[in-house]
This record gives C-alpha cells, sequence and structure tokens, in this order.
C-alpha cells in the first residue's frame, strides 16, 4: 500500500497475479463451456495402431550400406519383419512378397520389397544377402545392432520376442508379427496386409491401382 | 495247422489292408542356407485312428512336427507337436503358415528339382517312406513350383 519503491513492486506483482488469476478464470470457463457443449455420449477418441506407425530406421543392408527409411524415398515400400531361422512363416512371407512383384510386371520397378531381420544376432550382412537374393533380384534385406532393430520395430509398432526353445536351434526361436506394410514414396504408412489375406494376384492389384492413382513420386 | 494259419492270415488281410495311411502331395521347399532350417508339407489321411509318432529323413539331422499359429494381432509363433493324432475320414494338410514340418540340421542345401526320402512312422500303420520334391524358395503349394 505504501507507495514505495518496494510497494510498487509488490503492486505490480499484485496486477500480474491478478491477470493470470483472469487469464486462468477464462480459460477454466472456457472448458467449461467447451465440456458443457460436447455431449457425454459422443465415442472417444480411437486410437488405431495403423496411425502411429512410422518409416523410421537406421540399418545396414544386405550389401553393407547404411541406410535409413530416407533412402528408399520415392519409392513404395512392402515392408516386413521376419528372420531366417525360422522355416514357414517368413520364407511363405517373402515368397508371396516376390509373387506380387512378379504380378506387378513392369510397376514393380517402383516398388522395393525390404525384409528387416528381428533376429540380427544370426541374421549377418552375408545371411541376408544369400536369403533376399533367393527370393527376388529387388528385394532388401535390413539388418543392424541390436537396438538399431528395437527402434526399427518400435517406429512400425512391429512386435517381436526371443522365445527360448531348447528343441530350436541355438536354443531359441522369435516369435514375431508377421505383417507386410506397404509404404508410399514419401514414406508414409499406407497399409497392412498379412500373407494369407489374399492371393498375391489381390495384393498386386491393389497395389497397381494405388501407384496408377497416386503416382510413383511424391 | 498250416491252413488255419493261412485262414488266419487271409482274414487278417483285409484289416490290414484297412490299416492304412496315405501319405500325398509331399514337398519341401528348396532351403538358401543349409545351416537354416528347411521346411516340408504333405497330406495325411488314414482310415483308422492312428497316430504319427516319428519322422526321419537322410536329409536332414532331425525332423520336428510344428504348427504355426497367429493370433488375432498377427503375431506367429510356432508350436511344437510331439505326437500327431490322425482320425479317420479327415484328412490332416500340412501347407505353408500352418503345419509343417521342420527339417533341423540340414545335411546339405535342399536343391529346387531333387528329391529325398522321408519315412514316417504311425503306431498302427508302421513306418512309410515317400519321395519329397524340393521346389523352388518361392513355391507356396505342392501344385504350383511358382
Amino acid at each position: 500500500m505504501n507507495q514505495t519503491s518496494n510497494g510498487y513492486g509488490l503492486s505490480r506483482i499484485r496486477r500480474g497475479l491478478w491477470a493470470l488469476t483472469g487469464v486462468a478464470a477464462v480459460a477454466l470457463g472456457a472448458a467449461f463451456l467447451w465440456q458443457a457443449q460436447t455431449p457425454a455420449d459422443l465415442p472417444a477418441p480411437r486410437v488405431t495402431g495403423e496411425a502411429a506407425i512410422t518409416n523410421a530406421y537406421t540399418l545396414t543392408d544386405h550389401t553393407g550400406r547404411s541406410v535409413t527409411a530416407d533412402s528408399f524415398d520415392g519409392q513404395w515400400q512392402l515392408v516386413f519383419f521376419g528372420f531366417t531361422h525360422c522355416p514357414d512363416i517368413c520364407p511363405t512371407t517373402l515368397a508371396y512378397m516376390a509373387q506380387v512383384m512378379d504380378a506387378l510386371g513392369p510397376k514393380s520397378a517402383q516398388v522395393t520389397p525390404i525384409f528387416v531381420t528381428v533376429d540380427p544376432a544370426r541374421d549377418t550382412r552375408d545371411v541376408m544377402a544369400a536369403y533376399v537374393e533367393a527370393f527376388h533380384p529387388r528385394m532388401v534385406g535390413l539388418t543392424g545392432t541390436e537396438a538399431q532393430i528395437a527402434e526399427a520395430a518400435g517406429n512400425f509398432r512391429v512386435w517381436y520376442e526371443r522365445a527360448e526353445d531348447t528343441t530350436a536351434p541355438n536354443g531359441y526361436t522369435m516369435a514375431h508379427s508377421g505383417h507386410i506394410y506397404v509404404m508410399a514414396p514419401d514414406g508414409g504408412f499406407v497399409d497392412v496386409w498379412l500373407e494369407g489375406d489374399a492371393p498375391a494376384e489381390t495384393f498386386a492389384n491393389n497395389l497397381s491401382n494405388l501407384i496408377q492413382t497416386t503416382g510413383s513420386s511424391s | 495247422m498250416k491252413p488255419i494259419a493261412l485262414a488266419v492270415f487271409c482274414a487278417a488281410l483285409p484289416t490290414l489292408a484297412a490299416a492304412d495311411v496315405s501319405v500325398t502331395d509331399p514337398w519341401a521347399r528348396a532351403s538358401i542356407l543349409a545351416s537354416r532350417p528347411g521346411a516340408a508339407y504333405l497330406t495325411l489321411e488314414s482310415d483308422i485312428a492312428d497316430r504319427l509318432t516319428a519322422l526321419e529323413t537322410p536329409a536332414a539331422g532331425h525332423v520336428m512336427l510344428h504348427d504355426t499359429v497367429t493370433d488375432t494381432n498377427g503375431v506367429s509363433r510356432m508350436n511344437h507337436i510331439e505326437a500327431l493324432d490322425l482320425t479317420p475320414g479327415t484328412p490332416v494338410t500340412f501347407a505353408p503358415g500352418g503345419m509343417h514340418l521342420m527339417l533341423m540340421d540340414l545335411t546339405g542345401k535342399l536343391e529346387e528339382g531333387s528329391t529325398f526320402p522321408l519315412t514316417l512312422t504311425f503306431e498302427n500303420a508302421g513306418e512309410i517312406t515317400v519321395e519329397v520334391p524340393v521346389l523352388s524358395v518361392t513355391a507356396t503349394g505342392p501344385g504350383n513350383a511358382e
């Protein structure tokens, strides 16, 4: 109250506090009003896993080149996570991806099938090279450190786990999600498929239509 | 005694013939690396209840029965099956993405175009040996070798 310099300072603080209180009151009022106007029975916002899928990684390809997701910019990408000790679902899915590539005909030049290992300890660059080359000449194999693979899988929302199994080679096998992710030339997530969802021709037709309508480059 | 033994044997013949397991459409996918397990597929059908108890091939150190189970989240796991029960009239088809024979410790790469013998042992039907053709790495079934 005293008009000392100190008092002036206090009143300035007081004014500031009142202003803040005012702002808070308005905000609270607005929030209350907004809540009051929002019907309570509106469905809660649905968060799907697909929306959160991010095409981001730093890995090593089967030729030894360090790559990121940006390395495949301008290309449609079919991304699958698996491992080479998997005798059934992985080669079956990779074979399916190869059939899709063949069914695409000339359009396959705009598509890169990518196989990312979830078992980098055993799936070295050489192993990945032998593997992808056997399936399709355009297929890319990616491996890396455990941390790099974990990061890539995390970004794709791919779940995998080492399962101890005394009957398996080296005493373990991997459980993993077997989806094929379709990524656009700008790296954005488009779709997810499971081998067995549809014949390779159907997948290829869908992809072919996407390429036709969207174009190959952004 | 001899005619009686013969009569018993003849009477048993139809039963022996009935206790029959058919093994059809065997095939294996060519392997890329001998150090990785291979997979073989086939169809089994039995006239009587029977049980597949053992599998053997010179192409692999040992053969295991596996079932790939994919849950609603698309996560695939392999289940080991100790012995497979056969119900008369219900064929069991091994196919990619489902049941398969996992060929462990391959003695060599499974080369496309080659074949290897596979011996299946059943509780009732005994041993049955089939020749398994090796199809391409991109084969998805016995009929379409790509």
